[in-house]
């Protein structure tokens, strides 16, 4: 019986927990823009902010791997500074943080929208900058519904391999994040191993399933109110 | 003049075209839902724009679409009160009435809360939640949270309605005493022509989102200038009229000639007259029958309310099918005077209460 590396669990927790807090701002960001504008041209920005939900986690991967790569955009720049996206711990927060935002940007623009928008008018009668009215009013009546989506970001994040495995590879203590352990574990038939990051991850899981229901149902008494009437 | 609003703007049901100037003190806008009261309001308050159009609030330009002016709300200083309070569920009461002072020092924004929160009668529940206290209290908070930014302006889009008859009574008064104290315009907007009377000074009517009537409460009661206006005034009986002489009309619906106390215009051609006006000849401050615009009366049929009569009148002969009833409200005692007598009873439209009206 050989020492179990433990490193998987702190690079999946240390990546999911920094690619959330990313998806967190640029989603609550992008749905704030988007929940007060119309038109066709929405259209096609919902559109891309969702492809990373509908496209397979693989295309994604390879996408940015021709966005990061040596002689992709983004990565000659960061070449120029001396650093290199591809194969490195970053890597993985990128790709975790791309795939997990549509689930955010979702969650959060509903529950933005679900606000009365008289509340947001008073504020401003009050005197309230536009800033104030969505830092003092908005966010806080929203606030349930960003948490699950904060929630359901860092699910998705800990579960993602696809583009992880595109971009970040395989590195065991650097990049080998939990779901990559597991591939890697069955494919050398260590089955033992496999099976204990498997039981890791339902346990992650369950608590993060119960930290949703806490956070909707107990935390927020406004729509447990309407659930009883 | 403190306010002046002169705008225009087209809707998805029909189009706003207002135009008037008001004096400081209360004004109240009545007209039925959709009538587009509470787009004025919001027009005024800067939470939707006009096609175009002027609105000047103390000498300050709100918005002139020609020059390009356009105010944004939250430096207009009009306090509104929404239907529905809008009080933030997630703030205090007190933080609710302190949200709009928030760039004051702690101490001066804690004295106006204690003042307000005194003024408004709710000293005590600073510290509660809106959900935590009554539907009356909630309207006192968003009243007091309205006036802590010392507006230039009051709104208020149909305080009452949401309130039960007894906390609509209290209100009315707090209402009262607040306009008493301030000093500047104040628009209450209402479908109820009681509300309106009560709480304005002055009323302006609005129909299909154009002013029908505009001026001092008595005079638009007393004359109203159209037939719309009569019926949202809560006049209950009109009948086509055809002019006879100076002061005499023919009501073609009534089967009768009236005799009026204005002269008679030549495009009269409305007659109206409000249900609680309605005089019996045999009871009460009229005189005889044998007096001018006594008709002979058959009560068709009557509807009871606690403390009121409604009775459904036909002229000149007994209730017969398709015929215009006169609708005449008495109180319950009068009605105990003559209710069991046998009919037919006498009706007096007295000249001073009947006004004419142009088609």
């Amino acid at each position: 019986m050989t020492q179990v590396d433990w490193s998987p669990v702190w690079i999946s927790l240390a990546t999911s927990g920094t690619a959330t807090l990313f998806t967190l701002v640029a989603g609550l960001a992008a749905a704030a823009w988007r929940a007060r504008r119309t038109g066709p041209a929405m259209a096609v920005v919902d559109g891309i902010f969702l492809l990373p939900l509908v496209l397979p986690p693989t295309v994604v991967g390879f996408f940015l791997l021709l966005l990061f790569g040596r002689n992709g955009p983004l990565g000659r720049i960061l070449l120029h500074f001396g650093a290199t996206i591809v194969f490195s711990w970053p890597a993985t927060v990128i790709a975790a943080a791309v795939v997990a935002f549509p689930l955010m940007y979702l969650t959060a623009r509903a529950a933005l929208e679900q606000v009365d928008p008289q509340f947001l008018q008073a504020a401003r009668t009050l005197g309230a900058s536009e800033w104030r009215v969505f830092r003092e009013v908005a966010l806080p009546l929203a606030w349930p519904g960003v948490l699950a989506g904060t929630i359901l970001s860092f699910a998705r994040a800990l579960g993602e391999f696809g583009a992880t495995l595109m971009l970040a590879g395989n590195t065991p203590g650097r990049t080998a994040t939990i779901p990559i352990a597991i591939y890697f574990a069955v494919e050398a038939d260590d089955i033992r191993t496999a099976m204990i990051w498997c039981l890791i991850d339902v346990v992650i899981s369950l608590a993060l399933l119960a930290g949703l229901y806490y956070w909707t149902n107990v935390q927020s008494p406004g729509r447990a109110r309407w659930a009883r009437r | 003049m403190p306010l002046q609003v002169q705008i225009a703007k087209s809707l998805a049901e029909f189009s706003l075209d207002v135009s008037f100037a008001s004096e400081s003190g209360p004004l109240s806008i009545l007209g039925s839902s959709g009538a587009g009261k509470s787009m004025l309001l919001r027009c005024i308050a800067g939470l939707d724009r006009p096609d175009h159009g002027q609105i000047v609030l103390n000498g300050r330009t709100l918005l002139d679409t020609e020059k390009g002016i356009q105010v944004p709300a939250r430096e207009r200083r009009v306090g509104m009160l929404f239907q529905h309070y809008a009080l933030f569920p997630h703030r205090t009461l007190g933080e609710n009435i302190a949200f709009g002072i928030r760039h004051l020092a702690p101490e001066e924004q804690a004295r106006r809360v204690a003042e307000l929160l005194g003024r408004t009668h709710i000293t005590g529940l600073e510290h509660r939640y809106p959900r935590e206290v009554s539907g009356g209290e909630q309207q006192r908070a968003a009243l007091a949270r309205a006036l802590a930014i010392e507006p230039e302006a009051l709104l208020l889009d149909e305080p009452l309605s949401a309130l039960d008859t007894h906390l609509r009574s209290q209100m009315e008064a707090q209402l009262q005493e607040t306009f008493a104290a301030f000093p500047r315009p104040a628009l209450l907007v209402t479908h109820n022509i009681e509300e309106a009377y009560r709480l304005g000074e002055q009323l302006l009517v609005l129909s299909g989102g154009r002013v029908a009537a505009f001026g001092e409460k008595e005079a638009i009661l007393r004359y109203p200038p159209t037939v719309e206006v009569a019926r949202l005034t809560g006049c209950k009986n009109f009948s086509r009229v055809r002019p006879v002489s100076e002061n005499t009309v023919e009501a073609l619906d009534w089967n009768c000639t009236l005799r009026v106390s204005r002269a008679v215009e030549a495009t009269a051609a409305h007659v109206g007259i409000r249900a609680n006006h309605i005089e019996f000849a045999e009871f009460g401050s009229a005189g005889g029958v044998a007096e001018e615009n006594v008709f002979p009366c058959w009560l068709a049929r009557s509807s009871e309310t606690p403390f009121r009569m409604t009775l459904y009148l036909s002229l000149q002969g007994p209730p017969g099918f398709g015929e215009h009833f006169l609708q005449a409200e008495v109180s319950k005692e009068k009605w105990r005077l003559f209710g069991e007598k046998p009919l037919p009873w006498h009706v007096r439209l007295a000249p001073d209460s009947l006004f004419l009206m142009p088609s």
